[in-house]
């Protein structure tokens, strides 16, 4: 589907994204599946070894980004973010991958609405989730 | 008895910029992005200095959203701690010598953050403000706003609570 196939050209071109090791692992219609690599750089707690919550925040965000991208009304348009709000349920794992799952689950003639979950190795309990209004068909 | 004689602004400075850069410099993800925070007095200025891989959208160019959200959480997350810091730090409880192997004590953890994009980001430097408008003991609520070339035009403010670390005190 074109949407699918912008989406991920899309994210593949996000310099920031790029620069966070960023993956796109799966995109269906609404939904994406990102990736992101442990690495020491995006470290929050030098104690810990813990991900830094903003490392976490960026990768959510895409994610979202990309699920209305992929959405079949949103036809591989870009978005922007309107608002995100993160809750953090616990530390991820260190030297885990970082893995977010966003469904773009409605979508008006001007907003799109999603909702997201990062999880590391352990699926039962998630590192955070999100939940955001992203703009519908072109710019703010 | 004569005054206290006051102390010289060398010592004040240099206690204070070695408290605020032992804070900032624990952190590996600040310095990644390469955020740097200016000082008056107790006021902190965050900036995010421009730079190419921050960009999310290269066809407007437009800064990234979680880039964007990144630096306002690092902005909350800092001046809560350096607020913590301040009195302890005045009145001399801080050991000065042992800021270089970290951080005095730990920092707050954040438990949600809500992040109000107003325009898009612009391919230049950025600067945020946070104010913490409540601190117990364990939580503390923050707010921040961020700005590019006007202060009166921000592009983008957040709200976030934070869990206060246990520094075994006050129990």
């Amino acid at each position: 589907m074109a949407e699918t196939d912008a989406t991920y050209a899309f994210i593949d071109a996000i310099p920031h994204s790029k620069a966070l090791g960023m993956e796109i692992f799966s995109v269906t219609s609404g939904e994406v599946e990102l990736r992101m690599p442990y690495n020491s750089d995006l470290v929050g707690d030098p104690q810990t070894g813990v991900i830094h919550g903003g490392a976490v925040s960026a990768l959510l965000d895409t994610c979202c980004g990309a699920a209305v991208m992929s959405h079949p009304d949103q036809k591989g348009k870009m978005t922007a973010t309107l608002d995100l709000r993160i809750d953090y349920m616990r530390p991820a794992v260190p030297h885990q991958t970082i893995r977010a799952i966003a469904t773009c689950y409605n979508v008006t003639r001007s907003v799109a609405f999603v909702r997201a979950v990062a999880l590391d190795d352990d699926d039962a309990r998630p590192v955070a989730t999100a939940t955001g209004a992203f703009v519908v068909g072109g710019e703010k | 008895m004569s005054l206290n004689k006051p102390e010289p602004v060398q010592v004040i400075k240099q206690r204070r910029d070695a408290a605020l850069s032992a804070l900032v410099a624990s952190v590996p993800y600040i310095r990644y992005l390469g955020v740097q925070f200016d000082r008056r007095g107790d006021e902190l200025t965050a900036i995010l200095p421009f730079r190419e891989d921050l960009i999310g959208n290269p066809f407007l160019p437009a800064l990234h959203g979680g880039a964007t959200a990144a630096f306002l959480e690092i902005a909350a997350v800092i001046e809560l701690s350096w607020l913590g810091l301040w009195e302890d730090l005045e009145n001399g409880e801080i050991d000065l010598d042992a800021l270089e192997s970290g951080p005095p004590r730990p920092l707050p953890k954040t438990i949600d953050f809500s992040i109000d994009y107003l325009r898009s980001g612009l391919p230049r430097d950025a600067y945020a403000r946070a104010r913490v408008n409540r601190s117990g003991r364990r939580y503390a609520s923050v707010h921040v706003e961020a700005w590019q070339d006007n202060k009166s035009r921000l592009f983008a403010q957040a709200t976030g609570h934070f869990l206060m670390p246990d520094i075994g005190r006050n129990v």
